[in-house]
């Protein structure tokens, strides 16, 4: 297939497909709105984590330390000094990203690699939570709560469910168009560079420090912003939501599942994932725990078979067929 | 012109002294050869030029500019590129995508990078191999890879490690026409390789590295004939089969 034909079919694929997105709201109750918005929130973090984990390799356990920060951030800067919580996610993103600049400067100046890269982000998360734990329980024994405003777009809080739907959908939608820009350009190469082999990519010409520090200034950045969005949708910020190892590890799922390294594995684990923990728990319903077990098992059984993710399997498939088939 | 001049590098591994006191000057153009026993050094001096590892005392100049101490990539950005004696693949991406983050190092535009990248290719005959992924490729098809990837950072100087080391002979003399095209673009090769034929054949100028020293410098046929190379390098056998 030529590239123009292929670029032609993409392009109506993606049309369709956000059509079908947009009008989705108006066919769908507020119970599937909510899961389709936990979907696109966790496909969102999934992107923004598999800049940093999926491209560049750089495996982060810790990335509820972001998120946490974001919501932090937006909702203290709203209560105490009445910023617009817009304004706030923008702040919240600058707030993640110098965290992460500070913590990616740490690591990456000793060349810490691999597990060890990911026990110090695990161990950054941790502490943050515990910080979170001592200074709530002085100030904000119940979580902190964002007070309940008038319904608009300025205040970032509305009675249904939909305009956070579409708020979701435009942020994992521009999220997209940014992965797919650094997929096709020399920063993507630089960073999957990165990730296959550090001593061949410095001989190349790739400062590794800089593009480290780079998809780790993306990836925080945008983990933050999600983390307002997430203060928002729920109007409440305590330190387990936040900063909590369930996060950390609920974000980089969705990329393993899906596919880390690719443009859309993220979404599709994150729509993979949720699908199945609902379907789970409706099936086990009224026996305790059952579904978290079953979820567990069927997480390990995609894992042990799909090493690559669901759609670094499929390309790999794809690949051995085309092969064949250029043999016959 | 001498492109590079190293002065009296020192390089220690706790106890061991892998390099002592090695000093040497390559011209613009030439292809110069060293050959050493294994453990001789003749890695760690490669390293040492690439950036990879920073001398203890002494001084690199890449035209006449003092480098030491340099990171790999700020050294790649000036014009020096090396491979390595075991092929440092992009496992996971295509031949293309390899060869194409060497042309970036010069080129931002994808499209350009990718255009330089397939013409590499096609100079080191893996045109046809472009699309496959990097893992999949014989150690042949490595070897020329690793070598297109320097050549794709336009390099002035390409440090080779062993690009013949586990090859046939077949492939032994395909590198050795790419190597000799290397040079006539005016691109200047220092080649570390253990097997005799393509280094004898190559060099215009070869050094032999023994325990860390210079302990030779000379044309091929002269080097072949010294006494002192025979005993540390070439050995009995080589003795033997010469007298015969």
């Amino acid at each position: 297939m030529s590239s123009t034909t292929q670029y032609t079919r993409n392009i109506l694929v993606i049309v369709v497909a956000g059509f079908i997105l947009i009008i989705l709201p108006h066919f769908i109750g507020d119970y599937y709105i909510h899961m389709a918005t936990m979907i696109l929130l966790y496909g969102y973090l999934g992107l923004a984590w598999n800049i940093l984990g999926g491209y560049a390799g750089q495996f982060s356990f810790g990335h509820a330390a972001f998120f946490g920060v974001g919501a932090f951030t937006s909702t203290l800067l709203q209560l105490n000094i009445g910023v617009n919580p817009w304004i706030g996610m923008f702040l919240a993103g600058i707030a993640g990203m110098l965290l992460g600049l500070f913590i990616g400067a740490l690591c990456f100046r000793y060349g810490l690699r691999g597990p060890y890269f990911a026990l110090a982000m695990l161990a950054l998360a941790e502490m943050l939570r515990l910080l979170a734990v001592q200074w709530m329980t002085v100030k904000y024994p119940l979580g902190i709560n964002i007070p309940i405003n008038t319904d608009s777009f300025w205040n970032f809080q509305f009675d249904k469910k939909a305009p956070y739907y579409y708020i979701m959908l435009f942020m994992t939608a521009a999220a997209l168009y940014l992965t797919h820009i650094i997929e096709v350009k020399r920063i993507g190469s630089y960073f999957k560079a990165i990730r296959e082999n550090e001593a061949a990519a410095e001989s190349l010409g790739i400062n590794l420090f800089k593009y480290k520090l780079l998809a780790m200034a993306i990836s925080s950045f945008l983990t933050a912003m999600g983390g307002t969005f997430y203060a928002q949708y729920y109007l409440i910020v305590d330190e387990e939501a936040a900063f909590g190892v369930n996060g950390s590890i609920e974000i980089l799922l969705g990329p393993i599942i899906g596919g880390a390294g690719t443009v859309f594995g993220p979404v599709l684990g994150a729509g993979v994932l949720e699908c199945l923990s609902e379907v789970t728990r409706d099936v086990f319903e009224g026996y305790g725990g059952v579904h978290l077990m079953v979820y567990g098992v069927i997480l390990v059984i995609t894992i042990i078979f799909l090493p690559e993710g669901i759609l670094g399997g499929l390309q790999l498939i794809f690949r051995k067929l085309k092969k064949r088939g250029r043999r016959h | 012109m001498i492109i590079l001049k190293v002065n009296d590098f020192n390089k220690a591994f706790g106890g061991l002294q892998a390099i002592k006191d090695f000093s040497f000057e390559l011209e613009k153009g030439e292809i110069l050869g060293i050959i050493g026993p294994n453990g001789a050094g003749k890695t760690t001096l490669f390293n040492l030029i690439s950036g990879f590892y920073s001398p203890d005392t002494g001084t690199a100049l890449f035209k006449g500019e003092d480098v030491t101490g340099l990171r790999p990539y700020q050294l790649c950005k000036r014009g020096l590129a090396r491979t390595f004696q075991i092929p440092q693949l992009f496992t996971n991406l295509t031949v293309l995508e390899n060869v194409r983050i060497g042309s970036y190092s010069r080129i931002t535009s994808s499209r350009e990078a990718t255009q330089e990248a397939l013409r590499i290719l096609d100079t080191v005959g893996l045109y046809e191999k472009r699309n496959e992924l990097a893992s999949v490729l014989s150690i042949g098809h490595r070897k020329n890879m690793e070598l297109a990837k320097a050549l794709a950072t336009g390099p002035e100087l390409i440090l080779l490690d062993e690009v013949v080391a586990g090859l046939n002979p077949k492939e032994t003399d395909t590198i050795i026409e790419h190597i000799i095209r290397i040079q006539k673009q005016g691109i200047t090769v220092l080649l570390i390789e253990h097997v005799m034929k393509a280094i004898m054949s190559l060099s215009n100028r070869i050094i032999v590295i023994h325990y860390g020293k210079n302990i030779a410098e000379g044309r091929p046929g002269k080097i072949s004939k010294d006494p002192k190379v025979i005993e540390a390098y070439l050995g009995e056998e080589y003795v033997f089969s010469k007298s015969r």
